[in-house]
C-alpha cells in the first residue's frame, strides 16, 4: 500500500476551499470559518509528525477541523461565552410576549427538503474537484467558480484557448460523473 | 447545419459560460435533436452548471488565501 505524503506548502491551494465549505455550513459565519480553516492548518503543521500516512491529507485535515469546530462551540458555550450572549427579542408592542410562537418556523414558508439538500453541496463539489488531476482542477476552479475569463487563464498557464476547452471538457465530464454518483 | 459530436460538446461547454454564439446555439440544438449521447451530455452539463453556480458554493478570496499562505510559511520557519 502506498503511503500518503504530506506537504503543507500545497495546503492552502488544495484544501482551503473544501475545508471552508465544510466549515461554513456548520458555523454559519464567514470570518469564523476562515479563522477555523487557518487554525486547522496551523494545528496540522504542529502535529505533522503524527501523520502516519494511512489516510489522505484531506481526511486528516478534516479530522483536525472537526475538533476545531467542536472547540469553537465549547468556547462560546463556556461561562464566559454565555455571558456575552445577547438576546434579540423584538419588542414592538404588538407581538409582545410571543417568544416561542414567533420563533417556530412556518412549515409552509420554506421547503425544508431543499434546504437540507443544499447545505452540503459546496463540500460535495469540492470533493469532486479534488479528485481531478491538479492542473485540470485549478483551471476548472478558475474558470467556473472564480469566473476568470478564458484569456487570463490561458496567459497564466501558457496554453491556447482550444487547449483550455479540452481541459474544461475533461474536467466537466469527470465532475458530472462524480456528482452523479454523489449528488444528482 | 449538421455538426460532429466533438463540436457539439465544445459548443455545449462554451454555452455553460455563456460564450457560445447564436449560430452555434442553433447548431447545437439541431444536433441534440437527433443525437442521444450529446443530449445526455448536455443535460448533465447544465445540471453541473446549475450546481456550481449555487450561491452556497463559495471559495475564499485569493487575497485571504495569500495571507493564509504567508502565515503558514511563517509558522513553518519557526519550527
Amino acid at each position: 500500500m502506498s503511503t500518503n505524503t504530506i506537504d503543507p506548502n500545497t495546503w492552502v491551494d488544495k484544501y482551503s476551499d473544501y475545508l471552508f465549505n465544510y466549515t461554513i455550513v456548520r458555523v454559519d459565519d464567514k470570518e469564523i470559518a476562515q479563522d477555523l480553516v487557518q487554525e486547522t492548518f496551523f494545528a496540522g503543521l504542529k502535529s505533522m509528525k503524527n501523520f502516519k500516512g494511512e489516510a489522505s491529507e484531506r481526511t486528516w485535515l478534516i479530522s483536525i477541523l472537526k475538533r476545531k469546530i467542536i472547540d469553537y462551540y465549547r468556547k462560546i458555550n463556556s461561562n464566559k461565552g454565555k455571558a456575552e450572549v445577547r438576546m434579540n427579542y423584538i419588542n414592538d408592542g404588538e407581538s409582545e410576549g410571543d417568544w416561542l410562537e414567533e420563533r417556530v418556523s412556518d412549515p409552509f414558508d420554506k421547503n425544508a427538503e431543499s434546504d437540507i439538500e443544499n447545505t452540503e453541496l459546496g463540500t460535495a463539489i469540492f470533493e469532486c474537484i479534488d479528485k481531478l488531476p491538479e492542473k485540470q482542477a485549478n483551471i476548472f476552479k478558475m474558470k467556473t467558480i472564480q469566473g476568470f475569463d478564458t484569456e487570463t487563464i490561458c496567459n497564466e498557464y501558457g496554453i491556447t484557448s482550444s487547449n483550455l476547452w479540452v481541459i474544461i471538457h475533461r474536467a466537466r465530464t469527470a465532475m458530472a460523473e462524480c456528482l452523479e454518483k454523489n449528488w444528482f | 447545419m449538421f455538426i460532429k459530436c466533438n463540436d457539439a460538446n465544445h459548443i455545449c461547454d462554451k454555452n455553460q459560460y455563456k460564450e457560445a454564439s447564436l449560430v452555434e446555439k442553433i447548431k447545437l440544438t439541431i444536433h441534440i435533436l437527433y443525437c442521444k449521447a450529446c443530449r445526455k451530455y448536455s443535460t448533465n452539463n447544465g445540471k453541473l452548471t446549475k450546481l456550481v453556480n449555487d450561491p452556497k458554493v463559495i471559495s475564499i478570496d485569493q487575497s485571504i488565501k495569500n495571507t493564509m499562505k504567508e502565515e503558514l510559511k511563517k509558522k513553518m520557519s519557526e519550527q
